[in-house]
This record gives structure tokens, sequence and C-alpha cells, in this order.
């Protein structure tokens, strides 16, 4: 049994303490929000944030991550409203949108610490993160309209 | 995307006005029948074929029948209907398909559902527009004898009817709830359709439907499928193509967790547990031997050296592909002829969502639930009704968004994986790839090898076209895989060849094709990403010798097609291409994918240490017709530059003694944010029938930026990937 905070909530879960993260969320507690891509924590479609920072849930076991605030694509904004969320749909960026919950918590990440991010450092920080419809330039045109507009 | 099964949307349609229209019987006529449907009457009254539906409060629910894979297609499909309905876009609902019926929603330009070779605007323009005026006469005629005036006093506002004399006004809404069906459908011509002046929708950017439920992790794909009863399976696959499991050792694998069956499939062996994770893990632990085929031994580099032999051995004549002229005998006598060889390589899909499915097969075997995103419904539901020796009708598809298709969801292996495991253990069964899995079991572009010659007469004009394609068939594996009859030539791989925007008097273009060794599918872009690679090289390295810019030259060849002409003065303005840079160059190129044109510009430089190329800048110009939807057309290109330009730095396949030596991202690099130039799209909206826009910008960027990196060093790389040490290597550094 792990005893898991996922978007404020608490949630029990009855597996293996090295079980991903990733698998514990989209398969147990059903919220496919997040994404599977790579399973190596080389494409950030599996990005959540653990206490605020960025991390790859399909590589994380779900045992290192108890006690502590996980927050999914479901749980940024409880309708849609966060500012990349808004800023995502006003430059149209998603194509396939399989990545896109990835990149905007991937995004989040950096616009908590860093409000005025130059272009440099989106790029810096979103590098990590594929997308192989090719949206990166409205993902930096979008960071920085919610720079701008948050 | 709202994923709507039959019994909500009608539910949803029980009030108002609905129009069966058949726009796919035949491509370019449509036949028309106006169903009505009374308030509680819907299930009775409407077979599944609607297409439009109007309800009492107004909203209009259209159906959009190709696949959404970021394309853009749920959207502009409904757009094209509600244009000539002159519907209020802000109530306009796209809609699934209630029924997969090629007959009433297929592409009516191949009859099917098969999103690909970017043909959904293509095939359905015409009719789709022909059924929206045909609603709205439906609609005038109704309010016309309401009000006992005339129709042709009335006219429509978006959504709302209008009889300017007595100044009198009827929302679509209001007219759903009294319309009744005429007895024979209006007859609709060409000259009642909107002029393109008159157009509100086509060419104006309307948000995409579906965006808003991709930020906040609502949109539904295959992967995110969840079904009562399922349980999980992981499958390892033959590590070459062909072989099939001989002896399998599941001592270990057993012994995971969940695991509760093992299952031999035709090409791979499945674990059936409780999680994802389990399955996963065993699979890694199956210890299976694999029966001998011709793939085992592949060798890709040593088979590409031979594929370039064979395409200097005049003697393997090809199969030809929209020959024109004789260019053999016009090569022969030829004042001076040319001659370049290229290559490319095997490259991989890696859409972000691995492939994946999930089925539930009924006990008797006769029947199925089958949970996919596919980009071919047709094929599926084909195939699987052929595994099952049942009837379409028994089969339900609920189709999802697809987390990227390029090609490879037109595939159907592992749907057909997921109804064999479900059968064969009598639950529902989710299917779900690995990266790895999907990587090394991928179907890849096939590399290829080009020999092309190119005659001049005495006067210094190209008369003669002579370009050989050395490759696998794509279309043979894949009629193979289906159980086809294989396409007398092969189009996947020969688009791009026949190169219309250079009306040479004299063109051979031939497929010399050798045996098949891989697994093979279209790859974004097709032949054409090749194919433009080698020609576009080529022509540049004959302008570098005739001592001609690269553009001039393209213009003087490129007499007689006049819409390539300007897009190339376009990218020539956008690119400011006489400008000289010191440390950056240009390279032009231009390609012709199924009628639509584009012409390309890249700025680039190389660091000479390291031999690392950087793309700065890349302009395109593109005439895809009629313009449906420009800012996503933009967007399209922009993505399928990015797409291509992995391929062009350094993804390759490369498979050796029958099995893929990569295996996931890190050693098969795609595109990332760091790599991405600049990109700006010019949509050149010319008044021709609208052409595909999917893959548009990915054929012109490898010879762009192959013809950069010669202007800027004069090292010409006749290879892709341009990888750093091959570019350091030519560079003699």
């Amino acid at each position: 049994m792990v005893a898991l905070t996922v978007n404020g909530q608490r949630k029990d879960v009855t597996v293996d303490g090295n079980t991903p993260l990733l698998w514990v969320l989209r398969e147990h507690l059903k919220m496919t929000g997040t994404k599977f891509g790579c399973g190596i924590a080389s494409c950030g479609a599996c990005t959540v944030h653990v206490d605020g920072k960025a991390v790859r849930s399909c590589a994380m076991p779900v045992g290192l991550v108890e006690g502590k605030s996980i927050t999914t694509i479901e749980g940024l904004s409880p309708d849609g409203s966060h500012p990349l969320q808004k800023a995502w749909v006003a430059e149209q960026v998603p194509q396939c949108g399989y990545c896109q919950s990835g990149q905007i918590m991937q995004a989040a990440e950096l616009l908590a610490t860093n409000k005025n991010p130059t272009r440099e450092q989106i790029v810096e920080h979103m590098d990590g993160n594929i997308c192989r419809c090719g949206t990166y330039l409205r993902i930096i045109a979008a960071v920085q309209r919610a720079s701008r507009e948050g | 995307m709202n994923h709507l099964d039959r019994r909500s949307f009608l539910k949803e349609t029980a009030a108002g006005l609905t129009f069966a229209l058949t726009v796919a019987a035949d491509p370019r006529v449509l036949v028309g029948e106006a169903m009505m449907s009374e308030a509680g009457a819907a299930d009775a009254v409407m077979p599944a074929s609607v297409w439009i539906s109007i309800a009492t409060d107004g909203t209009i629910s259209i159906v959009s029948p190709a696949a959404e894979m970021g394309q853009g297609s749920f959207t502009t499909l409904p757009l094209i209907i509600a244009e000539e309905l002159d519907a209020d876009w802000s109530k306009v609902k796209p809609v699934l398909p209630t029924q997969w019926d090629e007959k009433m929603y297929g592409n009516p330009l191949n009859g099917a559902f098969q999103t690909s070779a970017s043909a959904s605007v293509n095939g359905y323009f015409k009719p789709l527009r022909l059924a929206g005026a045909q609603a709205r006469r439906v609609l005038i005629d109704a309010v016309a004898a309401k009000w006992n005036v005339p129709a042709a006093e009335l006219a429509t506002e978006p959504s709302v009817v209008v009889h300017k004399a007595s100044n009198r006004r009827i929302s679509y809404g209001e007219i759903a709830g009294f319309a009744k069906s005429p007895a024979a459908m209006p007859k609709i011509e060409d000259k009642d359709l909107k002029p393109t002046s008159q157009f509100r929708l086509i060419g104006k950017d309307v948000p995409r439907v579906e965006v808003p439920t991709k930020v906040t992790g609502q949109a539904k794909y295959a992967m995110d499928a969840q079904v009562p009863g399922m349980v999980y399976a992981a499958v390892l696959q033959s590590p070459y193509f062909g072989g099939a499991p001989q002896t399998v050792d599941d001592s270990a694998a057993r012994k995971v967790a969940g695991i509760t069956d093992v299952v031999k499939l035709p090409d791979g062996v499945a674990v059936i547990g409780n999680s994802v994770e389990g399955t996963q893990a065993a699979k890694g632990m199956l210890k299976v031997t694999w029966g001998p085929a011709p793939g085992q031994n592949h060798d890709s580099e040593k088979a590409l050296a031979e594929f370039a032999e064979v395409g200097r051995d005049k003697s393997r004549a090809g199969v030809p592909y929209e020959a024109v002229g004789d260019a053999k005998a016009a090569m022969a006598g030829a004042a001076r002829v040319y001659r370049g060889e290229y290559r490319t390589r095997y490259v991989y899909h890696a859409q972000m969502e691995p492939l994946n499915a999930t089925a539930s097969v009924s006990p008797d075997g006769k029947s199925a639930e089958i949970w996919a995103g596919t980009q071919g419904a047709t094929g599926l539901l084909n195939q699987a009704a052929n595994l099952l020796q049942t009837d379409r009708s028994k089969l339900t598809l609920h189709q999802h968004l697809l987390g990227g298709g390029f090609g490879r969801r037109g595939q159907q292996e592992v749907v057909m994986d997921a109804l064999r495991l479900s059968k064969a253990v009598g639950k529902p069964v989710k299917l779900v790839w690995s990266r790895e899995d999907d990587l090394m079991f991928g179907k890849f572009r096939p590399m290829t090898a080009h020999h092309i010659e190119a005659g001049f007469d005495a006067n210094g004009k190209l008369v003669a076209w002579h370009h050989r394609v050395v490759s696998e068939s794509v279309a043979a594996y894949t009629a193979m895989m289906a159980g086809n009859r294989p396409a007398p030539v092969d189009r996947v791989v020969m688009k791009g060849s026949p190169i219309p925007q250079y009306p040479i008097a004299n063109k051979l273009a031939e497929h010399v094709v050798m045996p098949g060794r891989a697994r093979l599918a279209p790859w974004r872009g097709v032949g054409n990403g090749h194919n433009s690679f080698a020609i576009e090289c080529f022509l540049d390295e004959i302008a570098k010798d005739l001592g001609k810019d690269p553009i001039e030259f393209r213009l003087t060849i490129a007499e007689g097609a006049p819409r390539m002409q300007h897009l190339l003065r376009e990218v020539a303005q956008m690119s400011d291409w006489k400008r000289k840079r010191t440390d950056t160059a240009l390279g032009v190129a231009t390609m012709v994918k199924d009628d639509t044109l584009a012409a390309g510009v890249a700025e680039v430089s190389v660091d000479r240490t390291s031999g690392k190329i950087k793309v700065h800048n890349v302009w395109v110009a593109m005439d895809a017709g009629i313009a449906v939807q420009p800012g996503n057309i933009a967007a399209q290109t922009e993505g399928s530059i990015v797409y291509g330009l992995g391929h062009v730095l350094r993804e390759k396949i490369v498979i050796k003694d029958g099995r893929v030596l990569q295996s996931n991202y890190t050693d098969y690099e795609v595109t990332r944010m760091s790599d991405v130039p600049n990109i700006q799209v010019k949509v050149v909206s010319t008044d021709n029938p609208p052409t595909g826009a999917g893959e548009d910008g990915l054929p012109v960027l490898a010879c762009a930026v192959g013809n950069a990196i010669a202007a800027l060093t004069g090292v010409r790389l006749r290879e892709l990937p341009f990888a750093p040490e091959r570019v350091r290597g030519a560079m003699g550094a």
C-alpha cells in the first residue's frame, strides 16, 4: 500500500513501491492526462510536479514520492485556466497533442521560478521534452505569451 | 474530441432536422436524400448515415470522418459544410461518424476511411460543399413554403434565413422545429455554390475544436482506453522481419506478479497480466527462438552499398513511373550528360504515442469491440473481420484521437494482435507497445539509392531526365501484410519523382525493386522526402557546373510551370536570396506532391571543427490551391519541417543481422527544441482545387540544407543524415 497526495487528494494504491509513478497515475488511478512516451525519461511526455518540481513520472518509483505533493495536468488548474493553458489555446500549440501535458507541466515549473524567461532560457528548460509534430516554435510563443499575460 | 457513441448522438439529435447526404457514392456528384426526424422518432427514421443534424436549439452537428492526428481535419471538414450551409460556426459541433460505412462517409477520393496522403480536404472538399449547399436549400425552401414567399427572395446569414422585403428573420434552429422533408432533395450544381469572394469560413482561420481538450489532459487517445474487466498484454516481437516463434521458455516471465497467460502469436509471444508494468517486465524475461526468414541476415549498410551499384547498372530495369517522351533516346542524343548519386537511410516514425490497441472479442469469437486510434478504419475493420471470420457489422470501432500518425497508424498489426489475444484469454485486452517495441519493430521509410542522369542538348536546354530509385517496395510489403494484391507501381516510394514543376520533354523515373528485408510503411512526405533530396541536390550540382544561380536555373527549367515559378520568386524574396551572408549560406529546393507545390530556402552554418550543422532559418512558399485554413497549413508546414530536420541531422535506423540497432529516443535522436530554426511559411492561396498540406515542408528541407552546405563549404553531401562525423570527413577536417 502506498499513500499518495495527487492534486491535493489523498489516494491509497496497492502497488509495489518500485512501480513507476506514471502507471500508478494512468492505470491504477485512471488519470490519463499524463502520457507514456518512452519509459526512460527521454521525452518528457510523462512530466508531473512533485513538490512543485518537474519530474519524469515514467522513471520515478512510486515509493519515492510517498508523502509528497504530486500535481498532474488534471490538477494544474480546475478548469484549464492556468495562464499556460490559455496561452496554449491562443497560440494553437497542440497538433496531435499527446506530448502537450508534459510540455505544459515542464513550462509551468519554469514560470513558477522565472516569471520572465528569455527565449534561450525557455529553450534550455524545454529541451528535454520532445514534440514529434514539431510545435516547438509555438510552444516558445505560448510560454512567452503566458509570461506576458500570466 | 467529443467521443460520441451512437446512442448519445441519436439522443442529441432526437429533435430537429437531419440530413443523410451521400457524398461518397460518386466522387464528384452528390446524390442526396434528406431524412426528417420528428421528436422522439429519431431511432425509427434515422439511419446512422446522417451528415448534418440541426437541433431546435440551433446546434448543428456535422460528421467529421477523417482521423484527427493533429492535422486539423476534425475541424476543417465540417467547416467546409458549414461554409455552404451558411452556418454560424460557433453553433457547429463536429462529431465522429456513428457508423463506419464507407458509402456514407468514406473519402470520395478512395472510397475508404483512410486518412493518409494529405487527402482529406482534397477528397471531401467538393462533395461537402455540395452537401452543405443542398442542406441550405432545404432550409430556404421550408421557409419559403411557410411564409408563402418565393425562395428566390430569401437569403441567408450565419444560421438565419432572411426575407428582406418583409424584414423577417428566422434561425436555423427554429426552422428545424417545423421543416418537413421534401420528396426529392433539391438539385445543386456548381453554379449554386458560393463564389470564393463570399467565403466567411474558408480561407479565414478558426481555432481547431479539439485543442482545448489537449491542454487539460481530457483528450482521449487509444492509450487512455479503460474497459471494465480488461487485462494487459505486452508482446515480444520477432527481432527480424518474418520470424515466427519456435521455442518459448516462459518460466521466468510467469513468475512476475500478476502474469496469467503466455500466448504465441504469428510473429511474437505475448504475456498477459494485470498491469502494464508487470507485463512489460515479464516480456523482457521471455526466452524465444525464432524461425528462419529472409530478413534475419539483413545488413542495411552493406545492402545500401549494393543498392547504389544496382542504380548504376542500367541492365537492371525498373518499373517506370509516369514517364514522359522517350528519355533513353533523348539521353543517347544529348550533347552533354550529367550523372549524380544519392542515398537515404531507413527512418522511423517516432510518433509520440506508442502503438497500442484494446479489443474485446465475444465468447463465440464472432463479434468484437475495438478501441484504437487509426488512420485506416477501413483496413482495420476489413482485416479484423477477416481475422475473426465474421461480418463487419459484428465489429464496433471506437475511434480515438491519434497521438501522431505520420503513416504508422495506417498499419493494423497491433489491433490484430489485441484481437487474437482477447479471443485467446476470453477477456478485453489492452495491448501496449513500449517505445523500444515501437522503434525496433517499427516500419520504416525504406532506404534508397538514387542514380540520376540529366541530358542537355547543344543549345543548353535540359531535354532528358532519367531517375533510377533503388529500394525495397512499400507497396509490396503493405499488400503482403494486408493480404491484398500488390499495386503495379509503388507510389509510396516513387512520389516526387515525376517532377511536373520541371516540364522536361523526356522524363523517366523507374523503381528498381529490391527484395524485401525490412518492415516498411509510408512515412511523412513519402517518396517526396528521398526523391526531392536526390533531385534537388543534383540540380544544384548541375547549376554550379553551369555557373548559374540555383534559383535562376530552376526558373529556367520550370518554364511552363507558372505556379512553381511564382513560388520560387516568392521564396527568393522572403529569404532575401541575393544578399550575401558572411558565416552562413542559403540553399533552395522545390517539390510537388499530389498537386501541392512548395519551394523552400534554408540558411545554414557549419562548425568546421565538430562538423555540426546549424539550420538558422527556413522560408517556404507553398501553393495547395484554395487554402481552406491557411494558418493551419502554415502550422502543418512548420511541423513537417521540424519533423524532417531530424532525418537531415541525425535520425537513421541501421539493421544488422536482421536486428534494428537503435532502441529509443536516446539513440534515435529526433529534432529537439534547440535544433529548431526560425521558420516562415507563406501560404499562397490560388484558385485551384484544394490539395494536401500535411507533409509539404519536409521534402524541401534536406535538399535545401544540403545545397546551403555546398554553397557555404564547397562540400557536397550526398547521403542522409548529415551526421557531424560525415560532414567533418567530407570537409577533410
